[in-house]
């Protein structure tokens, strides 16, 4: 979409030179970049857009075809209601309106991977318009990013060219797939709201991570699921107008989009700063070279004559339908991220981690519900619990050990009940084999021992025992405290309340 | 004991149905029959006696098993726009002269799954586009009442199949009047259902938002009896109604008394010349005297109705027909780049018609001038289709010639727009989505002939009123009786063909 669509607004908080880690020169110059991101992400739906071939990855080429996904003679598409709800969905994610009416049209082009010449897609009406994305970025700083709008369409088929690098170009013959043509697309359009390259990646994993959550897509980039153009320009900082724009195309990973973008941030700055002019055009990104370069100009742009399918009926989407699809949100990982670092004073870093997993948040949020203690439970879910968990390839929400059991726990070790090392233990009990944290702590004796009668008795006991390092220390050598700490705690099997401890050895030995 | 040749479709389902014959041995009759009159008319591209066989034993198992088959044993002629599995399927084009479709389109399998037997796939013009027939790139169909002049368009061999008695019932596909216009010219009754009532899954599309499938029959009886097996929801074309079909044959009736028809002024038959006036003159008169009450109605946006589809149908006909590049099927001519093998695969596949059509198409579609002519055709059509409503509110039925003339000669029109005059009446109705048809009404001889040449009476009622509509033109045909009128020119020369009588062990 093009940067001069519209104007941006002053929307939201937008934080100056932003991203640490960004390699990009705009940041010490006078320049400023407008960034607009476009991305296609492939739906998860059980069967295509149009027709009832399975929506699968990969495969023998060419074995999940039909008449309609072939374009044979005589075949007609209808659409995938499923498709239609996540696309819904994944609006009403980001607070993007659902207008009541909706149709799809059609975008003549000829392409060997196309089986129609032309792509069923949307045009003037879109299932959704607008929306915001609120982003993040690694160190905490926010930002926000308008949406356009996100439409419906199909993908094409993939050519692999006979050539010795795969290229068009010197190839005597081409080989089309057409499992993937017809699969459901949806295409997120942004508002050039983005000003960096690390910001654009912040944007994409957003959505990436909504999507995810939605169930509406698996966005593996690696499967080509979702796929990016950014829209790149810069001007002098302050000013008003756009500079012009080049369009890098088919970004599939986020750090090529980083790199891509950062890349050509840089180019532009140098040719203006050569006094050079920018040409509005569009680039490849070179992965290997680590530049963009030249792909076609703008002037050579297709007509794609775009006009309502006839083959299929507008579609119009009641109050009712959006409001039942909207009851099946839930909160956004975004929101739950703000609420983590806001509210409950977690670190960005560990609230990433809770933002990106909802069956771990909703774990966390159960437990600390119980629990009143956000971060001492967040230590044990981040921790041990994940360590277990990963250890034996589950998921912490699918071990033994309830939320209620670790809050428990959290508790025991708050009130100084037992201690750390002894938590370890209860929660390795909890998790292979559930129950109650008290009952555990009961059962296996692992309350920690405060009483101070107690705890000088054996304190007396092991300095009796060790008469040389008890003279050591009082001749300067205070290192010793370490090993009398560990005597007295072994002496206590573990039990003993190590702050306590440590007083009663200090008092002892100084007195 | 039945004749297969002459009697109609629902004659020999109740023969076959009570066991008096057999599909076998209608089949048998028929093949031999449809190969020797063929030599003659052309109106098939590809016989298919195996799958007529095939489809006649299973019928008789069928029957045998106790089941009975609305259209057990009838001869059907298939136009070859349409996707038969396992047969050549070429819309009339060299772009599709050896594809062999892969699957059945929806109405076609109702009708075979109901007991009809394919005969074959008949003549069209390229892709649909055309009055005349004269637009296939593969063959010249000729009208069955003068070998000299042509079938009418595009369900050119549907229409000269059922005309000629090469076959009981046919399917056709109209999109601005190309079943209507060719039964008129070929003594048929040729009917296009409301847009949506009858599934295009495996039509080969021209211009989808008009395209529809419909028969043609010796009779409005056998029409309804077609239609009634085919129409209906399809949930593979969502542009297919899914509202319940009202069974029309049982609702034949015979007098119009109580019936308003409509006499549309903007559609003077004065100037088509005294003696087609007088055809049409005395039609009005006919329905009149069963009953009806004859109103003036108007339709003052009809006269934009050419213009109107000429900019719709090829804007979606450049659109529809970007699939047949070489790449998947059908016709390549290999060059040597992808972008310069579609351009000589099209060149040499495409006809001039389809290429004038995909040109005017691209053309208005393209931007800048998108709003001036697709756009504004679109609220043309709109308009043109307010005027029907108006219009029936007035009326019941709107009563009109089905063609400007009667068939004429073989490369008489050499002037597209001459040509594209010929479906003036029958296009603004195919605009506005009505159904329609046209019922044989007498005959002219027609300048430069020597020989009675059909006409046909085009009837158009509200949307969704088949049954109506089915009715009106039955009460007509029986007290008109035209289409019993005109003999076929290969019937007069080799006679009719009859079914030896069952043997004497059936019931």
């Amino acid at each position: 979409m093009s940067n001069t669509m519209s104007a941006r607004s002053n929307g939201g908080p937008r934080p100056e030179g932003m991203g640490g880690a960004e390699p990009g020169a705009e940041r010490s110059s006078n320049w400023e970049a407008v960034i607009g991101i476009e991305c296609h992400v492939e739906l998860k739906t059980a069967s295509k857009m149009f027709c009832g071939c399975p929506n699968a990855f990969g495969g023998e080429p060419n074995t999940r075809v039909c008449p309609v996904c072939l374009a044979l003679p005589g075949a007609l598409p209808v659409p995938n209601a499923q498709a239609i709800e996540h696309l819904i969905r994944a609006g009403l994610a980001f607070g993007a309106s659902i207008p009541a009416h909706s149709k799809f049209d059609r975008k003549n082009y000829f392409y060997p991977d196309m089986p129609k010449n032309y792509q069923i897609s949307q045009y003037d009406m879109p299932i959704t318009q607008g929306g915001i994305v609120h982003y993040w970025l690694e160190d905490g700083t926010r930002g926000e990013c308008r949406l356009t709008r996100i439409h419906l369409e199909e993908d094409t088929g993939k050519s692999t060219h006979a050539s010795a690098d795969g290229r068009l170009a010197g190839a005597t013959s081409s080989l089309v797939d057409f499992n993937r043509a017809g699969v459901p697309l949806m295409e997120c359009v942004g508002e050039p709201d983005i000003r960096s390259a690390d910001e654009a990646v912040a944007f994409l994993e957003t959505l990436a991570r909504t999507f995810r959550e939605l169930g509406v897509s698996d966005v593996k980039m690696e499967e080509g699921s979702l796929r990016c153009d950014a829209n790149v320009s810069v001007r002098l900082r302050g000013a008003s107008e756009y500079g012009t724009k080049a369009e890098i195309k088919n970004m599939n990973s986020f750090r090529s989009v980083r790199r891509a973008i950062a890349s050509e941030i840089e180019r532009q700055i140098a040719v203006l700063e050569g006094g050079g002019r920018v040409i509005q055009e569009t680039r490849g990104w070179d992965e290997a070279a680590g530049t963009t370069h030249s792909q076609r100009s703008k002037e050579q742009a297709h007509d794609y004559r775009y006009f309502p399918d006839p083959d299929l009926v507008p579609m119009d989407i009641t109050i009712d339908d959006v409001e039942r699809l909207r009851a099946t949100l839930g909160e956004t990982p975004y929101v739950r991220y703000a609420k983590y670092v806001d509210e409950w004073k977690i670190d960005s870093k560990r609230a990433t981690q809770l933002a990106d997993d909802r069956a771990l948040a909703a774990f966390f949020e159960r437990a600390v519900a119980a629990s009143g203690n956000p971060l001492g439970t967040l230590a044990f879910v981040l921790g041990d619990l994940s360590r277990l968990a990963n250890e034996s390839g589950t998921h912490v929400a699918d071990g033994k050990a309830t939320p209620d059991a670790l809050a428990e726990l959290v508790a025991l070790v708050q009130s100084g009940a037992i201690n750390s090392k002894a938590a370890k233990s209860v929660l390795d009990t909890l998790w292979n084999d559930g129950g109650s944290a008290k009952a555990i702590v009961e059962r296996e004796g692992l309350a920690q021992v405060s009483d101070r009668g107690a705890v000088a008795a054996i304190v007396d006991e092991v300095l009796a025992a060790n008469a040389k390092s008890v003279a050591d220390y009082r001749g300067g050598k205070t290192n010793v405290l370490g090993f009398l700490t560990g005597a007295v705690m072994k002496a206590s099997r573990g039990k003993a309340n190590p702050s306590l401890v440590g007083e009663l050895l200090k008092e002892k030995l100084d007195a | 004991m039945t004749d297969p040749v002459r009697d109609s479709a629902i004659a020999i389902a109740r023969a076959v149905n009570a066991r008096e014959a057999s599909a076998a041995e209608i089949a048998e009759t028929m093949i031999p029959h449809v190969a020797r009159a063929d030599a003659e008319l052309d109106a098939y591209l590809e016989l298919t006696p195996e799958l007529m066989r095939a489809h006649a034993a299973r019928v008789d198992a069928r029957i045998a098993a106790g089941e009975t088959l609305p259209l057990a044993g009838v001869p059907l002629a298939i136009k070859d726009n349409m996707c038969v599995t396992g047969t050549t399927t070429t819309a009339g084009s060299k772009i599709l002269e050896h594809f062999i479709a892969p699957y059945t389109a929806t109405a076609v399998q109702r009708l075979l799954d109901a007991g009809a037997l394919p005969i074959g796939k008949t003549n069209l013009d390229e892709f649909a586009m055309g009055s005349s027939g004269e637009n296939s790139a593969l063959k010249r169909t000729r009208n069955p009442y003068d070998h000299e002049r042509v079938p009418g368009g595009s369900s050119a061999g549907s229409a000269a199949a059922v005309g000629g008695f090469e076959a009981t019932v046919s399917l056709g596909s109209d999109t601005g009047g190309s079943i209507r216009e060719p039964a008129a010219f070929c003594n048929a009754v040729g009917f296009k259902p409301t847009y949506g009532r009858v599934s295009r899954y495996g039509l080969i599309a021209f211009a989808s938002s008009l395209d529809q499938i419909g028969p043609f029959a010796r009779s409005v009886e056998d029409a309804a009896l077609v239609y009634d097996v085919m129409g209906g929801h399809d949930p593979l074309d969502a542009t297919s109604v899914d509202r319940p079909l009202e069974p029309s044959a049982p609702h034949l009736r015979d007098d119009l008394r109580g019936v308003r028809v409509g006499i549309v002024k903007e559609f003077a038959t004065s100037d088509l010349g005294a003696e087609i006036d007088a055809c049409y003159r005395q039609a009005y008169a006919d329905l009149e005297a069963l009953g009806a009450e004859l109103v003036e109605v108007e339709l003052p946006t009809a006269k934009y109705g050419l213009a109107t589809y000429y900019l719709i149908a090829p804007a979606e006909c450049s659109s529809n027909l970007a699939r047949f590049d070489g790449v998947r099927y059908g016709l390549r001519v290999d060059a040597a780049d992808v972008g310069e093998m579609y351009e000589a695969t099209r060149a040499a596949g495409f006809g001039p018609e389809v290429k004038r059509r995909i040109l005017i198409g691209t053309y208005a579609l393209s931007s800048g001038y998108y709003d001036a002519y697709y756009v504004k055709a679109q609220k043309a059509r709109t308009r043109i289709a307010e005027d029907f409503a108006r219009a029936f509110e007035r009326c019941d039925v709107i009563a009109s010639p089905a063609a400007s003339s009667p068939a004429f000669g073989f490369n008489a029109k050499t002037d597209p727009v001459a040509m594209y005059l010929m479906d003036y009446y029958t296009i603004p109705v195919s605009l506005a989505g009505l159904p329609s048809l046209s019922v044989p009404c007498g005959a002219v001889v027609p300048d430069g002939g020597s020989r009675p040449m059909p006409m046909g009476l085009q009837l158009a009622t509200p949307l969704f009123t088949e049954r109506a509509l089915l009715g009106y033109a039955h009460a007509y045909e029986r007290a008109t009786r035209h289409a019993d009128r005109l003999t076929p020119r290969t019937m007069e020369m080799e006679g009719s063909m009859s079914l030896r009588a069952p043997s004497g062990n059936r019931a």
